[in-house]
């Protein structure tokens, strides 16, 4: 029989200790595999919905707020900012793209989101079938949204006043789905997007006719939502067109939007924010300064704001890792008492396999394989734990955990493993150095 | 207290000292940590005999036995055993002589409780460094009517079959020498009579040369060779 077989028969010779080590493995694994999931995915997503965002630019009030409404769709916008003031900055040449964003209703805490066809290209969305809206009150759904509530092509929603599902439902004005997002596994998947327009008109403004005439010129001559497409609007609304002003270090580039002024046609309104993707690094000094200076708005950098919410998350992670630690030393501490009392009521057991010709070094091998086989199994079953809870957690909050993903394995995990293995180690050691120097004769003899 | 026992009765008879032997152990001393020590009279087993060492509690017969069987180093002396100087070998060494060469049986069986029978007489197998021999295993469990019992834990055995157990595990080797310390202590007339048959036949079957230590008189009459330790 080899070591590890004979320290996995001693393990379940003493069940009820042994689990105790195991379980409070688990455990202590499983919190530091549910921390370390969630700060991943945690950043994944925020760098994921950031990606290519280079600003934002909305009404004064906490940049925080502003990232976190405009961009991860989690909070109440700062206000308005007027949209002849957000034009002006569109068409400055330090910047690439602008994404109006025109926010108010949700459709069960998913956010109707009033944007332009440059939405499609910031996130690089594209459809799973039907067709983006060419119509006021036509939208287009996330994948995670039709699937959540099991919407197809056609379906009519109703939006709801505000950002919960509670707020006054918009009753008059009802949605028509026309298309579905493929997965992008960002923010878009949870989003209903329509046209600047529609978010208007369902706050009650009627007034400015041009603004559907135009938005509906826009899509019907833009329905394939192609860059090229895009470039067409461009060119057929006349607007500065990147190579005309002056810039010639994007010769090969799509020709992207600026099209504010093309999908709405007025410099009357206000929007919510914009999200600005800039055309060179050199902007990344000066633009914001220009925006908070010279302008009523603020800019935002999600960079920046990401980085401080994360650290301002981090503090509750350090706390429950702290937690998690804290347990894992009752593991090795549980793993330490379990053997070392498992070794007095062995001692007969350990000086008979000295008699049949055991080593000291076997002995001290076959306990060590025990602190570290119990805790490996804990470590193990940790990381079930932690991927289950996730699991459990995102199901019932959202609906939308997937086991799948609940699957993926990083390799961060694998360290885990490491850490559970070093504990039980290092908890074993000092009951293998009492069974290495166990007397046989004086354990046989009873002294 | 010094316990000379070179002067004790020694009925080892000359004749027995013949070329083939197993044993010899020259000038033993040893001295407990309190102090008191013990000399043993020198002493020369020829392979295949059956000895007795025979004395009362506390005389020291555990002691020579834990020194022969080279679980317990004398403060002086040379203890051989075939041959071989064993308390000049590595610890090492020592311990893979000892499974190789000695089979050890006690008064209380001590099987290891987390293993069944047979995986019992396999640790005996592999600790000594030879291959698990699994048909081996069933021959001598066999031989010792321990057959249904191969997968059973000690937990569910008497303590006859307990015994049988130990004595099977301590043959499964084919050693060269079988040393039983107190094997009958705490047994009736009829079981100590089944246990000594069993060491006796068990050591003749093997080949082994028979040690047991024992302060029990009802052994006397079942062996020939008597070393008396007092």
């Amino acid at each position: 029989m080899k070591v590890l077989q004979i320290a996995w028969k001693n393990i379940r010779q003493n069940p009820a200790t042994s689990i105790l080590g195991i379980l409070l493995t688990a455990f202590g694994t499983g919190i530091l595999c549910v921390l370390l999931l969630t700060s991943h995915q945690l950043e994944e997503q925020l760098d994921n919905n950031s990606r290519g965002i280079d600003l934002v630019v909305g009404a004064k009030g906490s940049p925080i707020q502003l990232i976190l409404s405009s961009i991860y769709h989690m909070d109440n916008p700062t206000g308005n900012i007027s949209l002849a003031e957000a034009e002006k900055l569109a068409a400055n040449p330090m910047v690439k793209l602008a994404v109006p964003l025109s926010l108010g209703d949700n459709y069960r805490d998913h956010r109707i989101v009033g944007t332009d066809s440059t939405f499609l290209q910031l996130y690089g969305l594209e459809l799973a079938e039907g067709r983006i809206w060419q119509e006021d009150f036509e939208a287009v759904i996330g994948a995670e949204v039709a699937q959540k509530h099991r919407l197809h092509i056609g379906d009519k929603i109703y939006g709801a006043h505000g950002l919960s599902s509670e707020g006054h439902a918009h009753d008059e004005h009802p949605y028509t789905i026309t298309g579905i997002f493929k997965p992008a596994h960002h923010i878009a998947d949870r989003l209903v997007v329509a046209n600047l327009a529609s978010v208007w008109r369902m706050h009650g403004d009627e007034g400015d006719e041009d603004v559907h005439e135009h938005g509906d010129e826009h899509y019907d001559e833009n329905h394939s939502h192609d860059l090229a497409g895009v470039e067409e609007h461009e060119h057929h609304h006349g607007e500065q067109h990147p190579q005309e002003d002056g810039s010639s270090d994007h010769q090969d580039e799509p020709q992207l939007v600026k099209s504010i002024v093309g999908d709405v046609g007025t410099s009357e309104r206000e929007i919510t924010s914009m999200l600005i993707q800039y055309r060179n690094p050199a902007a990344i000094g000066m633009f914001p300064r220009l925006v908070n200076q010279q302008t009523a708005m603020q800019a935002a950098s999600p960079a920046m704001e990401s980085a401080r919410l994360f650290s301002l998350l981090g503090i509750g992670i350090d706390s429950l890792q702290v937690l998690a630690y804290v347990i894992m030393l009752m593991a090795a501490l549980s793993v330490f008492i379990s053997l070392y009392n498992a070794l007095k009521s062995r001692k007969y057991d350990l000086a008979i396999m000295r008699t049949l010709g055991a080593s000291q070094g076997k002995l001290f091998g076959i306990v060590i394989a025990e602190g570290i086989l119990l805790t490996f199994v804990g470590a193990l079953l940790g990381i079930i734990i932690g991927h289950t809870a996730l699991y459990l957690i995102g199901a019932s909050t959202d609906g939308t955990a997937t086991l799948l993903e609940t699957l993926v394995l990083l390799p961060q995990e694998g360290w885990l493993v490491v850490i559970g293995v070093a504990i039980g180690f290092v908890a074993a050691v000092i009951p293998a150095i009492k069974a290495y120097k166990t007397s046989i004769s004086q354990t046989l003899s009873g002294n | 207290m010094a316990i000379n026992a070179k002067n004790l009765l020694n009925r080892i008879t000359m004749q027995d000292y013949n070329t083939n032997t197993v044993i010899r152990l020259s000038g033993i001393k040893y001295r407990y940590r309190g102090g008191e020590s013990l000399d043993f009279a020198d002493l020369e087993i020829p392979s295949g005999q059956h000895t007795l060492m025979l004395g009362d509690s506390g005389s020291g017969k555990t002691t020579l036995l834990h020194i022969l069987s080279g679980l317990l180093q004398p403060n002086e002396g040379t203890v051989q055993v075939a041959g071989e100087d064993i308390y000049a070998l590595s610890a090492r060494k020592l311990d893979a002589f000892r499974g190789q060469r000695i089979g050890l049986i006690f008064q209380e069986a001590h099987l290891v409780k987390s293993l069944t029978v047979k995986e019992n007489l396999q640790i005996a197998q592999g600790f000594a460094g030879a291959k698990v021999n699994n048909d081996r295993i069933l021959e001598v469990l066999t031989l010792l009517n321990l057959g249904d019992k191969i997968y059973s834990y000690p937990s569910k055995l008497s303590r006859g079959q307990m015994q049988r157990a130990a004595i099977a595990r301590a043959v499964i080797n084919r050693p060269a020498i079988l040393v039983a310390d107190e094997p009958t202590a705490s047994l009736d007339d009829r079981n100590t009579e089944r246990v000594l048959d069993l060491l006796i036949t068990q050591a003749e079957q093997h080949g082994a040369t028979l040690i047991i230590a024992t302060h029990d008189k009802r052994v006397k009459s079942r062996i020939e060779h008597i070393y008396q330790v007092s």
